[in-house]
């Protein structure tokens, strides 16, 4: 039976912002399998995102839903959880958010490993304002910003993630669509910060500028370089060099933030 | 029944204050003068089952607080100098999205790093228009050690009674030194807060105009789920751009606070009956202020003070009415001009108008205020 994505949309809500082609629709379908599969109860999730595209997610979906500033998402996640730590929540939002303007809270989200669901749509681009580079921009790449190409190194975004004390991480790609609600349900069900790390397509401002003639370059190229974990653990590094490991790059125990605090409650208490 | 009393420095007393008005969420990250508020709450949040948390800057400790907010809680964040200009484009979100909390600004000198030891008046004009677009905004500047206690509850009842931010002002002098209060019992102070939706979830609108200026809001994780967004907004909380829509948002959210105002305002006056000169001052300096009138008065002359409690909304009326009463308006402030400008706003020329400001990182004394006095008549 299909599935029925209308009971989580927002009525009268759509048609959404995104382009024709973009990726962001894929992943916010994936988003809303895994949420089902999960079986969250709707007045009990939270759904923040800060500003881009990507953002403009949490609006169509029937939550208790935050559409932050820019790069923020993390940091009011984090008053959320801290104060209701029986809800679920989970944030949404694009490469330039999370790791640009709203990287220093992304890494520290990570260390304290606080019990949250981070998507993160890397586009490589800040699709919202035009397509200037972001920090995922590939080096070399052309944007509105970079018309010469990009001078600046990429950021990766999982390994960010696993640096910074995530304990699970995973990547796969906008191509891969029957994997993104698999990852995310994993993600959802891990007692910890959980970052999945999406890579999707911006025809509009990234495609159209490097040489992608249609959507489907685009995906054939994520279809093309994409390499599963278990698969790239046989390979070298310069076999790698280039390539997107897919799958759960990292997953580890370690004490949650809010169960922590709760121990320190208690020992307030106990004085 | 004996008082309780304590000797407690301004940003403890702050820091208790606070606890009084119900608060149970602190966002913060350290900065001199404030960081014996966070200190505080750190060891008294988790012995009532409140929650603390370190951030990792200014920005984080007030979208911590707007997320903490918007489940129920009864938020603060306290900063000074740099911090609060880290903090203030989410200050605008609470603005915009109508999001109660308290910001303690306990002001130092600057610009940038500036004096991080020395007392200060100079965020007046930012505490209103610190953060972009229009706005209302309503920031309290208490003088001593009681009153700070006080007025931080009075911030809770203002955040929650109007959903939205305000700011407790203090400075070096009064967030730092150390008085004896008394501790008021519970039940002693009024408390307020939010009150739920009176409507059930579906016909709940988180902005909706027909409960009047100030829309009741509901909790984050109770059955009322709704949409919150910085972007311009209609009474359902989505994103518009219609522009009756937009305007209709943005005029509410300014008259909520401008028509509340004998409500929100609180100023004290003192020798103001038959004084011919006045003197308008805030926190630390109406203190000086004070020693001079008395001073003065005991000299002969007709002298007296003038002290915005409520600092924003600025008491306008009051001191229009006054400007036609005096010879002239002193303006005392540890800055170089900014409630002046305010002053001169709302008398429009009706007396003389003469300021001082000291911005050295030294508080303006009584003898100073006296030798202005003295100048000017
Ligand atoms: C403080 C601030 N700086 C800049 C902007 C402008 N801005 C809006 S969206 C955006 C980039 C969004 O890119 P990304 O997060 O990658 O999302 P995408 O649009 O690609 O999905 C920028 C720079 C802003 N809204 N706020
Ligand atoms: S500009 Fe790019 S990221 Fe934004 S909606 Fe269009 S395709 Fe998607
Ligand atoms: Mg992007």
């Amino acid at each position: 039976m299909a599935f029925d994505y209308d009971k989580y949309l927002r009525p009268g809500k759509l048609p959404h912002i995104w382009c024709p082609g973009c990726g962001h629709g894929i992943v916010f379908k994936g988003l809303l399998r895994a949420i089902d599969a999960c079986e969250l109860e709707k007045n009990r999730t939270a759904i923040v995102s800060g500003i881009g595209c990507a953002s403009r997610l949490p609006g169509y979906v029937d939550f208790n839903t935050l559409h932050t500033a820019h790069g923020r998402a993390a940091a009011f996640a984090t008053g959320i959880k801290m104060a209701q730590p029986d809800m679920n929540v989970l944030v949404v939002g694009g490469d330039g958010d999370g790791v640009a303007i709203g990287g220093n809270h992304f890494i520290h989200a990570c260390r304290r490993n606080i019990d949250m669901t981070y998507v993160i749509l890397n586009n490589f681009i800040y699709g919202m304002t035009g397509g200037q580079f972001s920090p995922c921009t590939p080096t070399g790449d052309k944007a509105s910003t970079t018309p010469y190409g990009n001078p600046d190194p990429t950021f990766d975004i999982s390994k960010l993630a696993i640096g910074a004390g995530a304990t699970f991480v995973a990547r796969t790609t906008a191509y891969h669509a029957t994997q993104i609600d698999k990852l995310i349900a994993e993600g959802i069900r891990h007692k910890g910060m959980a970052i999945i790390e999406v890579l999707d397509d911006c025809p509009t401002t990234y495609g159209r500028r490097n040489k992608f003639r249609s959507v489907v370059d685009m995906m054939k190229r994520f279809k093309e370089l994409a390499v599963p974990v278990a698969k790239a653990a046989t390979m070298s590094k310069e076999e790698l060099e280039g390539k997107i490991v897919t799958g759960i790059l990292h997953r580890e125990e370690r004490p949650e933030y809010c169960e922590q605090y709760a121990e320190v409650v208690k020992r307030a208490q106990n004085l | 029944m004996a008082k309780k009393v304590a000797l407690l420095q301004g940003n403890e007393a702050c820091a208790y204050g606070a606890l009084y008005a119900g608060c149970d969420f602190f966002g913060g990250y350290p900065i001199t003068p404030s960081t014996e508020v966070a200190e505080v709450l750190a060891k008294e949040l988790p012995k009532t089952g409140g929650k603390f948390i370190q951030m990792e800057d200014e920005i984080a400790a007030m979208a911590s607080v707007l997320g903490a907010a918007l489940t129920g809680s009864k938020a603060l964040t306290a900063s000074s100098g740099p911090g609060i200009s880290l903090k203030q484009e989410l200050i605008g979100y609470a603005c915009i999205a109508e999001i109660p909390c308290v910001i303690v600004n306990v002001m130092r000198g600057g610009p940038s790093t500036g004096m991080p030891t020395g007392p200060s008046q100079s965020d007046i004009m930012q505490a209103r228009w610190g953060t972009h677009g229009d706005h209302a905004a309503i920031a309290v500047a208490p003088a001593s050690c009681q009153e700070i206690f006080s007025e931080t509850v009075r911030a809770f009842n203002l955040a929650e009674t109007y959903r939205m931010p305000v700011q407790v002002l203090l400075d070096e002098i009064n967030g730092h030194m150390r008085e004896r209060i008394e501790l008021p019992e519970p039940g002693e102070l009024e408390i307020l807060n939010r009150q739920a939706p009176p409507v059930s979830p579906e016909q709940y609108l988180p902005f909706d105009p027909s409960f009047g200026d100030v829309p009741p809001l509901a909790a984050f994780g109770s059955e009322y789920r709704f949409h919150i967004t910085g972007l311009n907004k209609a009474a359902d909380g989505f994103p518009t751009t219609k522009a009756r829509l937009v305007d209709a948002e943005e005029r509410r959210q300014i008259r909520k606070v401008e028509a509340n105002r004998d409500k929100i305002e609180k100023n004290e006056e003192y020798m103001v009956d038959d004084a011919e000169i006045l003197i308008v001052a805030i926190g630390t300096i109406s203190r000086s202020a004070r020693h001079a009138v008395n001073e003065l008065r005991k000299q002969g002359q007709k002298v007296g003070l003038f002290r915005p409690i409520t600092l924003w909304p600025f008491p306008e009326r009051r001191i229009a009415e006054l400007a036609g009463q005096v010879k002239a308006i002193i303006v005392p402030e540890m800055n170089l001009g900014q409630m002046i400008l305010e002053v001169e706003r709302v008398t429009k020329g009706a007396c003389d108008l003469h300021g001082i400001g000291r911005v050295d990182g030294e508080p303006i004394s009584p003898s100073q205020i006296m030798d202005k006095v003295k100048e000017v008549c």
